[in-house]
């Protein structure tokens, strides 16, 4: 399968700390890439700086590529509100603004100059069917979004993320703040998604990433240790840091 | 330290590795009881070897059923899921076992005082074999020893050997002496039986390399 995403040698240091070390590895298209490693192993800066958004943190210095297709994200020039539109983000606590479920998924439209109502609303339509919300919202786009359940608003975030059209899509754990039947939706909704996105997810749970990922990366200390093929990784993983951590004798 | 992440799973592991070590055992037993019946025409033990089974195949469910809870509810990874996989496999594969050495004494009981067409030699050595496989894979299963568990494998090419002279000296009684059929069929049943536990004895070093590699590796060609 064709990489939409090439890292090369990246490392980040938040001041004196190195986060990341030298990992190089590539993203598929259409496909969930999970990364999981215990607390601190770099696995959400790594996530972070695929879109840049750990250039808000002070004292932050990258090294090494990002190659999106083929440009450089972190190459002078490229422009990085345009790269976070086309690199969406999903968080761990779901975010939606305080406004209507419509102007929620309606927002980043306006923002990048889409005034016409009905392509908004065709536009809006379509996201929240692909988020798989729209039967449960259609009767009521004009109610606040934060009226929606946590697994909604979830479904409504991501429903965000898609209405700016995204070339991938990163998930900071979406789901660790969800009910088990809500995460099972936001599951079965990545699985979905992937037939268009490659899907970049962090992870805690490891049977998460085993469900839903065709790759999976292990992290430790700010290193990649073991990047491979999910149903590899997690049946007969090369690396002994891995299969420490996975059977719960690490440390 | 505190309490290591996974100790529930693993002590349940270690438990059912124990499980797998005595059903082996009895297993192994079992064959040897069963052959010794049909030498010694001996048909309370051939019975009790028959009654024995029961026993096995309940303690195979109880390690089934134990396998089957540990993956719904500690989902194992890694060599963790590996171990449990081969003792889903492996305990089938010793239940056979034991299945052949019922055969075995049934066929020890149909005999009956029926005197045997010929001293029974290659026989007890094929079972000789089989059992030194089983108990030989049963311990490279505890040590986690690969060389152990190939060596034993090697032996049933011995097995094979063995059961292709009982085979070939069977039919030739045979076509000497007509009347000797019906038993010589029995004692084929016999060989055949104990073939085949070398089969599945062959099985328990081919799951443990998959516990230790996780690949699979046919040993039995």
């Amino acid at each position: 399968m064709a990489d939409k995403i090439r890292v090369r040698g990246l490392s980040v240091y938040y001041g004196e700390l190195q986060a990341l070390r030298r990992v190089t590895t590539s993203i598929a298209d259409r496909a969930v890439t999970a990364l999981i490693g215990p607390s601190g192993c770099g696995k959400t800066t790594f996530l972070r700086s695929l879109n840049r958004l750990i250039d808000l943190i002070p004292n932050t210095r990258v090294e090494g590529q990002i190659f999106l297709d083929d440009v450089d994200v972190y190459s002078p020039g490229v422009d990085v509100v345009d790269l976070r539109r086309r690199v969406g983000m999903v968080f761990q606590t779901p975010n939606p603004f305080p406004k209507s479920i419509f102007d929620n998924v309606a927002y980043g439209p306006r923002i990048h100059g889409l005034s016409n109502q009905r392509r908004l609303e065709e536009v809006v339509e379509q996201s929240l069917r692909r988020a798989a919300l729209w039967d449960e919202v259609k009767d009521k786009l004009r109610h606040s979004a934060l009226d929606l359940s946590g697994g909604q608003q979830q479904r409504l975030v991501i429903a965000r993320a898609l209405a700016v059209e995204p070339d991938v899509l990163l998930m900071d754990e979406p789901t660790s703040a969800l009910d088990p039947i809500s995460a099972g939706r936001i599951e079965e909704l990545i699985t979905e998604l992937k037939a268009e996105y490659p899907i970049v997810i962090v992870t805690h749970n490891m049977q998460q990433a085993a469900r839903i990922a065709d790759w999976t990366g292990f992290f430790l200390h700010g290193e990649l240790v073991e990047f491979a093929e999910t149903e590899r990784l997690f049946t007969a993983p090369k690396e002994p840091r891995t299969e420490a951590y996975l059977t719960g004798r690490y440390g | 330290m505190g309490t290591p992440p996974r100790r529930t799973l693993h002590v349940e592991l270690e438990a059912l590795q124990d499980e797998i070590v005595r059903l082996g055992g009895t297993v192994s037993a079992a064959l040897e009881r069963a052959v010794r019946s049909l030498k010694e025409r001996d048909r309370t033990l051939a019975q009790a070897v028959i009654d024995a089974d029961v026993e096995v195949n309940r303690a195979a469910l109880e390690i089934e059923q134990r396998s089957l809870t540990l993956l719904a509810t500690q989902q194992p990874m890694a060599s963790d899921l590996r171990a449990l996989g081969a003792t889903l496999k492996l305990v089938t594969d010793l239940e056979r076992i034991g299945d052949h050495a019922k055969g075995i004494a049934r066929v020890a009981l149909r005999l009956g005082d029926e005197p045997l067409i010929k001293p029974l030699i290659d026989v007890p050595r094929m079972a000789e074999v089989v059992r030194e496989m089983v108990d030989r894979g049963l311990q490279a299963f505890m040590s986690r020893d690969q060389d152990a568990a190939l060596a034993m494998a090697a032996l049933d090419d011995e097995v094979d050997r063995l059961y292709r002279a009982v085979f070939d000296e069977l039919l030739q009684i045979m076509i000497d002496r007509p009347g000797t059929i019906t038993q010589a069929t029995h004692l084929l049943m016999v060989a055949t039986h104990l073939e085949r536990a070398a089969d599945h004895a062959t099985n328990l070093a081919e799951w443990l390399l998959y516990v230790l590699t996780g690949e699979r590796r046919e040993l039995n060609d």
